[in-house]
């Protein structure tokens, strides 16, 4: 069979010109909010970093092949078995009860006390940081956030329309100066922030730890200010060395709004998080969620129940610790190995390390060159509201091996210093691509 | 060979090692969903350790690469596909070779008595060598502005910047060179934009009515695939006699070029009316938002029946 020409094919005659079209008949419709949206060729390029080629230093992935599979299959089929009628079940909208209680047993290791009633269960932490953006945040509003911040946090400010002042942090995190001087500047303009989000243990991306004697300090100038203090703490069980240092929701019960979350210290695919928040704002957080989601999903919550009810999770936190600590040591000893001209922050837990560029190179500009040496992070653009941060990667050691580690590192010092030649050669570090915040997918292992 | 030829069996390569690896896939997915349509049997590979024993076990009818960026448009696939003993749609590893570097095809093209702009192509390696300065100020010099720089292989605008002042070229440079490390610099022509595509559905090249694109800043990454700010009009709004010379360019580009079964060729019309001849895609993309699709509905095609009559002709063609 020879297929025939259509009527508009240039052999068989004109089609009379057409209307133009722009592919999308609700483009006149869109809310505000989704104009600063755009396709990035970054977001694009990480399409290659989930490919076995390619050591991806940048995805958020735990690594999950410790976890007793076998054990949680079989409690799985106990839930069902035994429970199923309620997992499968419309749950309550604040959480299980059950669920709620030995989430205080995890935070107490941490020093928080709170009582059950304080504890809003959400689909990951994630969510609970919609809600909070949610229930306090008008467009236009300011949010104060480390610099750099969580790409995820920063992705929900931008939805809710909010802008962000960042405030810089050192070695011991939180700057308590720097922030001070943000907060009395906003009040001049006449800008009530309202609230600080940070990460204070092992940063997301910085890697650093807002230090014990910095916590109440931090605390008192956000009391004086009137601003309420978000803790994000996913990381905080997963130190590589001693104690846990007290979360600052256990120096404040009024004043901080604490986020937990089940996905680093178990996994990630049960979606499960929680905020703590003061009374007040706990009803409205309660309210708001099940306008989102209705409830939380009750066969995730029972089955991390029943986990942490028969397993040794404690344990499983402790194997998880070593493994990542073995994996920021092979990632730091590369990076002194291969990167000599870079520099980096050396975390004492958690996912990441921040590495500052050489003069003159841009992480974002130099991402098709490590994509093609098979090498992924994620440029450091994407942790500023405002397009800073061109000069530094964040580089995950937490989902591959030390041996890969050790290999993604020596392929990234040859792209480093083809750049480097690059910039040199024509005098510039390039401004050619947009500033466009990108939003890595957590899978990209 | 499948024993029912109203369903033949087609593996569809999407993916691959490229920095258009989103693009392959979001293609790929298209065509296969399209295909299914009409009966056919498909599964979409990528291009990995497991592909050419999963070939060796479905036994396809035909293979057809929707892989955008280099091994997929380079040839070199194909190359391996031929060592295994499939047939494979589309143009030949060779063909594909020539077609897959701008500068080559230009030439050919230009020889075949094409308009092409004028261009340079530079090696990272000569800027070092001669002064990537001196180098820059003569190619202003000889190309004037505004100039074009993209990598002298790879698609989806990626590493391509328009240079309309000399103080940008560094940046651009870099950006290009992000890429790849041969530079295409090439006299920004100012007229329409318009994409043509040629299919064979085994009675020899006829075109699909030119798509113009109008764009609100460049036509980049984002303009490409996130609809909005690119406007498409197809067919393109030109006169009669202008787009028969727009037809008849894609067309005797296919065939200088060697092409086969199907190819995009990306033109700007100045404004005396002059097709100028940029570049040809042997893999052009079949996204939602891609041109060739766009074309074939304009002129009335199902898609689905469109790709089916590819795929037989493949399968009864030489």
């Amino acid at each position: 069979m020879t297929y025939q020409p259509g009527p508009g094919d240039s052999t068989a005659g004109r089609l009379t010109p057409a209307a133009g079209t722009r592919l999308d008949p609700w483009l006149g419709s869109y809310a505000e909010r989704t104009h600063g949206m755009r396709a990035s060729e970054i977001r694009a390029l990480f399409a290659v970093a989930n490919r076995p080629e390619v050591v991806s230093l940048a995805g958020g992935m735990p690594y999950l092949d410790g976890l007793p599979l076998d054990t949680l299959a079989e409690l799985a089929a106990h839930v069902v078995a035994t429970r199923g009628l309620t997992a499968l079940q419309y749950g309550s909208g604040q959480g299980d009860e059950t669920l709620r209680e030995q989430i205080l047993d995890v935070m107490r290791i941490e020093g928080i006390g709170a009582h059950p009633d304080d504890v809003v269960v959400t689909t990951g932490s994630q969510q609970a940081l919609d809600l909070v953006t949610r229930v306090f945040v008008d467009p236009g509003d300011v949010i104060v956030a480390e610099a750099p911040s969580y790409v995820g946090a920063l992705g929900v400010f931008r939805a809710y329309q909010a802008e962000v002042a960042h405030v810089p942090i050192d070695d011991a995190g939180l700057v308590p100066a720097a922030l001070e001087e943000t907060l009395t500047r906003l009040k001049l303009e006449g800008r009530r922030a309202k609230f600080l989000y940070t990460v204070p243990n092992f940063h997301n991306p910085a890697g650093v730890s807002l230090s014990a004697e910095r916590r109440p300090q931090v605390l008192e100038i956000c009391r004086r200010h009137g601003v309420l203090v978000v803790e994000d703490n996913p990381y905080g069980l997963l130190g590589f060395d001693g104690d846990p240092v007290p979360a600052m929701r256990s120096m404040d019960d009024e004043g901080v709004l604490y986020l937990g979350s089940f996905s680093k210290t178990f996994a990630p695919g049960y979606r499960v998080g929680w905020a703590v928040a003061p009374h007040a704002v706990r009803e409205k957080l309660v309210l708001a969620s099940e306008s989102a989601i209705l409830c939380p999903s009750n066969a995730s919550q029972i089955a991390i129940s029943t986990y942490l009810s028969t397993c040794d999770w404690m344990s499983q936190i402790k194997a998880y610790r070593e493994m990542y600590r073995e994996r920021r040591d092979a990632m730091v000893g590369a990076l002194a190995e291969h990167l000599p001209d870079c520099t980096w922050t050396v975390p004492d837990g958690g996912f990441y390390t921040w590495v500052r560029l050489p003069d003159g190179l841009d992480a974002k500009e130099m991402l098709p060159r490590a994509v093609t040496a098979r090498v992924a992070y994620v440029p450091g653009t994407a942790f500023y509201y405002d397009g800073q941060g061109a000069d530094h990667m964040r580089l995950s050691f937490c989902y591959p091996t030390p041996e890969r580690i050790r290999e993604g590192v020596r392929r990234l010092a040859t792209v480093v210093a083809g750049e480097a030649e690059l910039v040199e050669l024509f005098g510039t570090a390039g401004d050619g691509l947009d500033d466009t915040v990108s939003f890595p997918s957590p899978d990209l292992a | 060979m499948n024993a029912d030829p109203a369903m033949p069996r087609i593996v569809i390569l999407a993916g691959g090692l490229s920095h258009e690896r989103d693009v392959s896939l979001r293609s790929g997915r298209r065509v296969a969903e399209a295909l299914r349509g009409t009966g056919a049997e498909v599964t979409v590979l990528d291009v990995d350790a497991d592909l050419l024993p999963a070939l060796r076990d479905l036994h396809p009818d035909l293979v057809w690469p929707l892989l955008h960026g280099a091994t997929g448009e380079d040839g070199s696939v194909r190359d391996a596909l031929s060592l295994a003993g499939v047939r494979v749609l589309g143009t030949g590893p060779r063909a594909g070779r020539v077609a897959w570097s701008k500068p080559i095809a230009k030439t050919v093209v230009a020889r075949a008595g094409l308009a092409t702009p004028d261009y340079v192509t530079l090696p990272q390696t000569l800027f070092r060598e001669l002064g990537a300065h001196r180098i820059l100020d003569a190619l202003v010099a000889r190309l004037g502005l505004p100039l074009v720089v993209k990598p002298s292989r790879g698609g989806s605008a990626l590493g391509v910047t328009v240079v309309t002042d000399a103080g940008q070229l560094p940046a651009a440079m870099v950006e290009c060179f992000s890429y790849g490390d041969t530079a295409l610099l090439e006299r920004g022509v100012v007229g329409t934009e318009v994409a043509v595509s040629v299919l064979d559905t085994g009675s020899g090249p006829f075109v699909l009515p030119a798509v113009e694109i109008v764009t609100e800043g460049p036509y980049d990454y984002d303009a490409r695939y996130n609809p909005g700010r690119v406007e498409y009009f197809a067919p393109a709004r030109l006169s009669d006699e202008v787009a028969a010379a727009v037809a008849d360019t894609a067309i005797r580009a296919h065939e200088a070029l060697g092409l086969a079964r199907l190819s995009r060729t990306d033109l700007i019309v100045d404004a005396s009316g002059t097709p100028w001849f940029l570049e040809v895609n042997v893999a052009p993309g079949m996204t939602e938002t891609s041109l060739l699709p766009q074309a074939a509905a304009a002129a009335g095609h199902d898609l689905g029946a469109l790709y089916r009559a590819l795929v037989d002709a493949e399968l009864v063609g030489p």
